[in-house]
């Protein structure tokens, strides 16, 4: 009786949800990692010596070659002028806020030609927008990822700080668009550990990641349990992390010598010497209490002896402000230090034993470091890739980790979203206008938890045009605040009052333009259309997919409803996608689909005309909705779609403080 | 469980994707297994729970948790672009109704506002409590004049005592219908909230000064 939709043994469109391995990676300011999670365990990427770390040091060549990771790194003493570092910095950053990084940065930095936008720097004879550099490195990684598959790769989770801003993020993602990886998620770094210590070492309960990177500090608390993943708080600093240290160290080492009477005065490519030098110190007192290191600067040598205590005294006031911060999250999540379950370690400077006593002492508890810290984050990336691919059970809720406001009257901070808010997230917030007669309004969005607009930083303004004229404070402005399960932020605002809407809907930018963008993707990849028609085609199929299901669940519930002619006609339309959707004509398929939804359409109107009737009205209904989970779904086919109800945004939730 | 949304089904709705019958409280379509947009439901009503003060926070966490895991865009990863955008319509749902009756304050002020009064803690409402103004403005000078942390942490329990009580408080007035009493402690529980912010920011200021 039932209509057969699949011919036997067939499935509908069996490409258009297919997919190779997704990688995860950890892009990080001095080193980065690639892992995949294809099998039962997941694995780190390591070069033919074993190592993991990828240094994310680019180096430029004069002819225009580009090498990135230790070849780079080697050729940082020799050719300084040609080789980039820690670029993870200035993601999203404006020359104007870079002062308080002043100098510390190896090389030479320039405002973008517009207002407000992206940093450049300048290398050889390019000027090279951060993201640029980045997506050097998200190539050789995705290279070295491909070389050990032996398949193409497009699709990655890639790791941020927690404390990454809204700019910073976008900068990631454009900069892995620009390597050619869709990014499946942005991942917050400490999240992506306390995914590997739950999925790989069953880990459950309160925990917290305390996270020291190169040139950044997050703490976050998570409540692991099956299969959820619950960011409960977040905090850091942005401008904190182990080439803080470095700098420490090298101002010393610097000041040791102008006392010992040295005049010569460092260029930014001996800097980096002194720098590369100072790590290696700060790596052998890690292991051995004291030794000596040698420096020659222009022709001048001076030597240092080091011990580990001395070190530890000149780092402990920024260990301080790490400690001072993760009890503030502790305080934001309602918890005290004792009630942690569990501390996991991440980045390379948790290697230092200062690090682990003074965590210690506080929790009361051994962090733990059974996954490297320099691997943990790229293999709950990894691992994240994968569920996120298979469609598996494991759910991350991560939060917003700065508060998101709008600018009023006097330069004060109206938040609209607060801090530590789950995501996805929509808020709104109304205001008026302060004159007759005004018809515009400029909105200022502004991330940060300070109360004056410059203290917070700026992600964007835009101007909301055609508001009626009325009189001052009666226009009804609902300003609405949507963060997606990125982190990344869409603002659209309304007028109310009149009936008049006039709406805006705007993505902060910051520096890369929509048409800067596209350059760098025709630069950088030969394939960009193809690239985009090929996603088109995929997600015309994914559509096609979603109706022929449809059809053949309304049919096999309610086919009695439909006509032999109908039936007929329904089936025929059924067998024209599937074939179409074997092929490569996006048009194709999009013309059939509409058509099917369609000549549906009678169909679906008897079968809700006769729940209206209440023949199927009342209990009956409630009964069978029950469960119905999205993956229950009945593989058979379907319907009319049509007029589709288009996605609802979120009732923006009003707010009440 | 149905619908955590309690009550209601209301007229069938059409499913968006197959535009077969379904109930106005389906979070899924019966019959295709599409995922529906959310409905306009206020906290209580959205994670089922009764319309009252107190709460059982670890069942709050449960049900959020369970309707998440079947919400959530990340979910929907496979499926086409319009699922995922009414999934992240359901998660932002569910995130702000979480939001509110994990708080003690924005519970009180949906309370407050489900039996029709206007939010006592709604913009530029200001103090108008004299005792309670009266607290804050010598609170606040003791927090200016604190210069070391014991000063500080000293106002801290004082300010969360108060928080644990104003709560209580809360609880009590709800419970008796009490609605004005509600609204009082509920202004003076916004008000120490605030004051904790500002405390937290002064201990920050001093540790760091400190060094
Ligand atoms: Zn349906």
């Amino acid at each position: 009786m039932l209509l057969q939709i699949h011919e036997p043994g067939q499935t509908p469109t069996p490409h258009a949800t297919e997919r190779g391995v997704a990688i995860g990676i950890d892009l990080g300011t001095t080193n980065s990692v690639v892992a995949i999670a294809a099998g039962e365990t997941p694995e780190v990427l390591r070069d033919e010596n074993g190592k993991a770390l990828v240094p994310s040091v680019v180096a430029y060549g004069e002819d225009g070659s580009v090498e990135v990771g230790e070849g780079a790194r080697r050729r940082l003493l020799d050719d300084p002028g040609a080789v980039v570092g820690s670029i993870k910095r200035l993601m999203g950053r404006a020359a104007g806020e870079l002062k308080h990084l002043g100098g510390t940065l190896p090389y030479e930095v320039e405002p973008a030609d517009d207002q407000g936008g992206m940093v450049r720097i300048r290398v050889q004879d390019r000027r090279l927008s951060p993201v640029e550099v980045s997506a050097d490195i998200l190539r050789a990684l995705r290279a070295r990822a491909e070389t050990s598959l032996g398949q193409t790769v497009t699709e990655a989770v890639v790791t941020v700080p927690a404390y990454f801003d809204d700019a910073a993020r976008s900068a990631t993602k454009d900069a892995a668009r620009l390597a050619g990886l869709t990014v499946l998620r942005l991942v917050n770094e400490p999240t992506a550990a306390a995914l590997a210590y739950g999925l790989d070492k069953g880990a459950e309960g309160l925990y917290a990641i305390y996270d020291l990177g190169g040139g950044t500090f997050d703490i976050s608390l998570l409540r692991l349990e099956k299969g959820v993943f619950q960011v409960l708080a977040t905090g850091g600093d942005a401008a904190l992390g182990g080439d803080d240290f470095d700098h420490l160290i090298a101002e010393r080492f610097l000041a040791e010598r102008k006392a010992q009477g040295l005049v010569h005065r460092p260029s930014i490519g001996e800097a980096k010497q002194v720098l590369a030098a100072v790590r290696l110190a700060k790596e052998c007192l890690s292991t051995q209490e004291r030794g000596e290191w040698r420096i020659e600067l222009g022709g001048e040598t001076s030597r240092h002896a080091l011990d580990r205590a001395t070190v530890e005294s000149l780092i402990r006031p920024l260990l301080a402000r790490t400690l001072s911060i993760t009890q503030s999250a502790l305080e934001d999540a309602g918890f005290r230090p004792t009630e942690v379950q569990g501390v996991v370690l991440v980045g390379g400077s948790t290697r230092l034993p200062l690090v682990r006593r003074e965590l210690g002492t506080l929790f009361g508890r051994e962090p733990l470091a059974d996954i490297d810290p320099d691997e943990v984050v790229a293999v709950g990336a990894a691992l994240q890739a994968r569920a996120l691919t298979r469609g598996e059970g494991t759910l991350l809720l991560d939060v917003t980790p700065l508060s998101l406001g709008i600018e009023t009257m006097g330069g004060i901070v109206e938040k609209v979203i607060p801090r530590n808010s789950p995501i996805p997230v929509a808020m709104a917030q109304e205001f008026t206008t302060y004159q007759d007669g005004q018809t515009g309004m400029l909105l200022h969005v502004v991330q940060g938890e300070r109360e004056t607009v410059a203290e917070c930083r700026s992600l964007g303004r835009f101007e909301l045009k055609g508001i009626p004229p009325l009189t001052a404070g009666a226009a009804r402005i609902r300003v609405t605040f949507a963060v997606d399960a990125d982190g990344l932020l869409t603002v659209s605002a309304e007028e109310k009052t009149t009936g008049v809407s006039a709406a805006i809907e705007v993505k902060p930018s910051y520096g890369l333009g929509e048409d800067e963008m596209a350059r760098m993707l025709r630069e950088s990849m030969e394939h960009a259309q193809e690239d985009m028609e090929r996603r088109l085609l995929i997600e015309a199929r994914v559509e096609a997919e979603r109706v022929l299901l449809a059809l053949a669940a309304a049919l096999k519930a309610e086919g009695e409803l439909a006509t032999p002619e109908e039936r007929a006609q329904l089936q025929n339309l059924a067998h024209e996608i599937r074939k179409a959707a074997a092929g490569a004509d996006r048009d194709l398929i999009n013309g059939l689909v509409e058509r099917l939804e369609e000549t549906g359409r009678p169909f679906a109107q008897r079968r809700v005309d006769r729940a209206l009737q209440g023949a199927l009205a009342g209990h009956r209904l409630d009964e069978v909705e029950a469960d119905m989970a999205p993956d229950a779904r009945a593989a058979a086919g379907s319907g009319s779609s049509g007029a589709a109800r288009t996605s609802s945004r979120v009732p923006a939730a009003p707010r009440n403080d | 469980m149905t619908e955590a949304a309690g009550g209601d089904s209301g007229a069938p709705h059409a499913c968006w994707s197959c535009h077969g019958p379904i109930t106005a409280a389906a979070l899924f379509c019966h019959v295709c297994g599409a995922v529906q947009p959310p409905r306009p439901l206020d906290a209580f009503a959205r994670l089922g729970f009764p319309g009252r003060f107190e709460v059982d926070a670890a069942e709050i966490d449960k049900r959020y948790r369970g309707l998440q895991q079947r919400l959530h865009p990340d979910r929907f990863t496979k499926r086409s672009p319009r699922e995922r955008a009414i999934a992240e319509s359901q998660a932002m749902s569910l995130n702000d109704a979480y939001e509110t009756l994990k708080d003690p304050l924005k519970r009180a002020a949906l309370l407050l506002e489900r039996a029709g009064r206007s939010s006592p803690i709604g913009e530029n409402r200001t103090i108008q409590d004299p005792a309670l103004l009266m607290e804050a403005m010598e609170v606040r000078e003791a927090l200016a004049a604190a210069t070391d942390l014991a000063a500080v942490e000293a106002i801290g329990k004082r300010a969360a005592a108060e928080d644990r009580r104003c709560i209580e408080a809360l609880g009590a007035a709800f419970g008796a219908g009490e609605l004005d009493k509600a609204s009082r402690q509920l202004t003076a529980l916004k008000y120490w909230r605030k004051l904790a912010e500002e405390i937290r920011g002064r201990r920050a200021a001093i540790a760091h000064g400190a060094g």
